[in-house]
């Protein structure tokens, strides 16, 4: 076992011409981003002019830079995969931007085809995301060839793939999904997500169905991609250890909102979200001699259909105050690049904590 | 409302039926004046475990207690005929009254085919279960399919990662539970809705009464997850088993459940089997940890002594692909080499050789036995003595 081995490089040296304004110029620029969903309306609900609507994204902004790897956390219903989808565009935004390396996606600078191109899902379920009558080698030689690479040519890039991610071609090209082990499938999904060349890669729970072992092989070889072709990583996932373990920064969402973000170890060593706070000692403890004496949260999420009024949080809060139920928090910087959204955080808020804690940042 | 529960539960008058099914013996265990007669044997000396270790809640004189749940050389095979598949190959188990012990492993490894064993859930016709199960007096393997029916519930039940095979969607909650009661005991529709709100308090749902009348499907996932817990524990059972019911929830919620299990098995003074692959979630709940690798306990002993001393180097090096808080960030995480073996085509020797890092050419010929390492810990390898130094450095292959 090793454990010794090479450090990771963190931004590996990027010449790419499909780079467009430099390493400075984030990859991914998402502004107010918004999804809501229409419930079917009752018939008396018509009548009155509102149906419910599931608000999973409501207002979203975050960055993502060119080489590094973006963690999302949050539990469900928090939007983390409808942010995913998004992103892909497999679903229509109901308002917002996304800006690709300084381009609008969808302007005649960068259309959704190219856009599609460059921005590659892998998903957690490696059953239904692979077709069940093609050999593996020509699931992940597909996408290539609709965007308009030759059989010979998608099929040896598929075989070279298969390879990288550690799938000797000789012995499983030929095999078919339900030939594979979870983690095997895991890594035809990787090689099919490169298949096209990407340079930012999606990946939605793609480890959290695996055994902790085989998630450990799939981890390494996602760093190693990462350096071999210079590639962006949103990683999505509840799973707090393994977002620490390859996030450079984080963003925490709480039903459709980010609650914060930071550099990595900054925000999990101190949280300034109380939600991050609680979300940490959720975690079980690991140490027999200190467990857990009390849940950080009562109850489960609320449902993002009606979700609470003011911050989002404050019917579980335990720093909540009247003024939370009233007064939303904005997403705003509170030093270096920690940024967080909670009146404790906001001068002037009203709430009693607001001022101390500000001069302690 | 405890009281209902925790001094009575053995004592829970079983309706006449249940308590002739059962045999004899079946009063009689569970109540402490009972246990010099109980004719339950004791298993090898190096399972037993002091209950004094075992929780603070406990008296000492619960150590001379026969255990709760004994499991004895269990073998599961499923498909016999055509192409075996050999899921459980030899497991040796045992629980005192209040204890609650992990079965830890991977996917394949056995542990829910174990769990549900002990429920005897498993198709008569296509399974061949071998070896001993003797939960609270009952031998299980031998019981009528009435004594079955009786002891399912009343003496062990179950619950899940999912909840809805526990529960039915078209009948409300509280509905299922009072028919569960009534089932086993001779009790008033009225009484048995008391005794239903009383459980919906101790697993901590809010506005019990009104849940009491909310389908399964008007539940969150949390509340869904109490709500079955209060079905199972319905009939006072001795043996809780778990099977992963904390693994789809959110961490806040997990943790809010693992809290529970724990207050639950403390204050009832159950025994539970918490089946899991999450060593957190196990440390939460668990004093002893049993870890299963085809079929077989590979490695057992008190939480403490597994966690900071591992001696089977399945063990060591599912610690070490864990990427944990302290790992550092940019370092390889550790990965065990290859899968699990095909269950219907198990190798002669260790089923672990394989991808082991410690393996020998005699791993490969022999079976290893367990190795007893202090009083309750021990592990099935041949090579104990090199795995206490931790794991060699060696680059990992991939699968
Ligand atoms: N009804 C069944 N018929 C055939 N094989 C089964 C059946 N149930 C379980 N198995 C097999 O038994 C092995 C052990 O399964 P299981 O106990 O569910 O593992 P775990 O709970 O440790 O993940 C697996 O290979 C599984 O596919
Ligand atoms: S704004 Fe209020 S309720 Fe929201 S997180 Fe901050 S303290 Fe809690
Ligand atoms: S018996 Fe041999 S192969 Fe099996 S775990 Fe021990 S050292 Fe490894
Ligand atoms: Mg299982």
């Amino acid at each position: 076992m090793d454990i010794s081995s090479k450090p990771r490089q963190v931004h590996p040296p990027l010449i790419d011409i499909r780079d467009r304004g430099g390493p400075a110029q984030p990859m991914l620029r998402v502004r107010k981003l918004f999804k809501h969903f229409d419930l079917k309306k009752s018939f008396i609900e018509s009548l009155a002019g509102g149906g419910q609507v599931v608000r999973a994204v409501d207002g979203v902004d975050f960055d993502v830079f060119k080489g590094e790897t973006l963690g999302v956390v949050g539990e469900s219903g928090c939007g983390k995969s409808t942010t995913a989808r998004l992103l892909m565009h497999l679903i229509e935004p109901s308002g917002g931007e996304i800006i690709f390396d300084g381009e609008t996606v969808g302007t005649p600078g960068l259309s959704l085809r190219e856009y599609r191109r460059q921005v590659q899902l892998v998903f957690q379920d490696s059953y239904s995301s692979l077709n069940p009558r093609l050999t593996i080698e020509d699931s992940v030689a597909f996408g290539p060839q609709v965007h308009g690479v030759s059989r010979r040519e998608a099929i040896g890039r598929a075989r070279d793939l298969l390879a990288r991610v550690g799938l000797e071609p000789r012995r499983f090209a030929e095999r078919y999904p339900h030939e594979l082990s979870g983690g095997q499938r895991q890594r035809v999904n990787i090689a099919r997500a490169l298949a096209l060349e990407p340079r930012l890669v999606i990946l939605d729970e793609a480890v959290s169905a695996l055994d902790k072992s085989v998630e450990a092989q799939v981890l390494n070889l996602l760093m190693d991609l990462k350096d071999a072709f210079g590639l962006t990583y949103i990683f999505i996932s509840h799973d707090l250890h393994v977002v620490r373990y390859i996030s450079d920064r984080v963003m925490v969402m709480y039903l459709g909102k980010v609650a914060e973000t930071g550099p990595a170890e900054d925000l999990f060593e101190r949280p300034l979200h109380p939600y991050t706070g609680a979300l940490l000692s959720s975690m079980p403890s690991m140490d027999p001699d200190q467990r857990t004496q009390e849940a950080p949260l009562t109850g489960d999420p609320p449902n993002p259909i009606n979700p609470p009024s003011g911050c989002r949080f404050h019917t579980r809060c335990p720093m909540a105050e009247p003024v939370c139920a009233e007064q939303t928090p904005t997403l705003a910087s509170v030093r270096g690049q920690r940024k967080v959204a909670c009146l404790i955080h906001e001068i002037g808020s009203g709430h009693s904590q607001a001022d101390a804690a500000i001069y302690a940042a | 409302m405890t009281d209902a529960h925790t001094p009575a539960a053995p004592k829970c008058p079983p309706s006449p039926a249940a308590a002739e099914a059962a045999g004899p013996s079946a009063s009689a265990v569970g109540s402490a004046t009972s246990t010099a007669t109980t004719p339950v044997t004791e298993p090898a000396a190096g399972f037993a475990t002091a209950a004094t270790k075992v929780s603070d809640a406990h008296s000492p004189a619960l150590a001379s207690e026969p255990p709760i749940v004994s499991v004895r050389d269990l073998t599961v095979t499923f498909n016999p005929g055509k192409r075996p598949i050999k899921a459980v190959n030899g497991v040796d188990l045992v629980v005192r009254r209040g204890e609650s012990i992990a079965l830890i492993g991977e996917s394949g490894s056995g542990k829910s085919v174990t769990l549900r064993s002990l429920l005897r859930l498993h198709s008569e016709r296509r399974t061949v279960i071998g070896g001993q199960i003797d939960i609270a007096g009952h031998a299980v393997l031998s019981l009528s399919n009435r004594a079955l029916a009786d002891y399912r519930g009343r003496v062990a039940s179950m619950i899940f990662q999912e909840p809805l095979l526990a529960l039915d969607p078209v009948y409300t909650v509280g509905a299922q539970i009072i028919e569960s009661i009534r089932r086993h005991e001779k009790i008033s529709v009225a009484d048995a809705r008391k005794r239903a709100l009383e459980l919906f308090e101790r697993v901590r749902i809010p506005s019990p009464e009104r849940r009491l009348d909310a389908y399964p499907h008007e539940m969150s996932g949390g509340m869904r997850q109490r709500a079955m817990i209060a079905l199972a524990l319905a009939c006072r059972p001795q043996v809780l088993l778990a099977d992963e019911p904390t693994t789809a929830l959110d961490a806040t919620v997990q943790i809010q459940i693992l809290l529970l299990l724990r207050e639950l098995q403390r204050e009832l003074g159950l025994a539970i089997i918490f089946v899991t692959h999450d060593m957190g979630a196990a440390v939460e709940v668990a004093e002893r940890f049993a870890v299963m690798y085809a079929g077989r306990i590979v490695e057992e002993g008190p939480t403490r002594e597994v966690m900071h001393n591992p001696r089977h180097p399945y063990t060591l090096a599912l610690m070490q692909s864990r990427a944990h808080g302290a790992m550092a960030k940019g370092a390889r995480l550790a990965s065990i080499a290859g899968s699990p073996p095909d269950l219907a085509a198990l190798p002669p020797g260790c089923a672990f050789a394989g991808r082991c890092v410690f393996a020998e050419p005699r791993c490969h010929e022999i079976q290893p036995d367990a190795v007893q390492l202090s009083e309750l810990h021990r592990a099935r390898c041949i090579r104990t003595d090199a795995t206490a130094a931790g794991m060699p450095r060696i680059e990992p292959a991939t699968v």
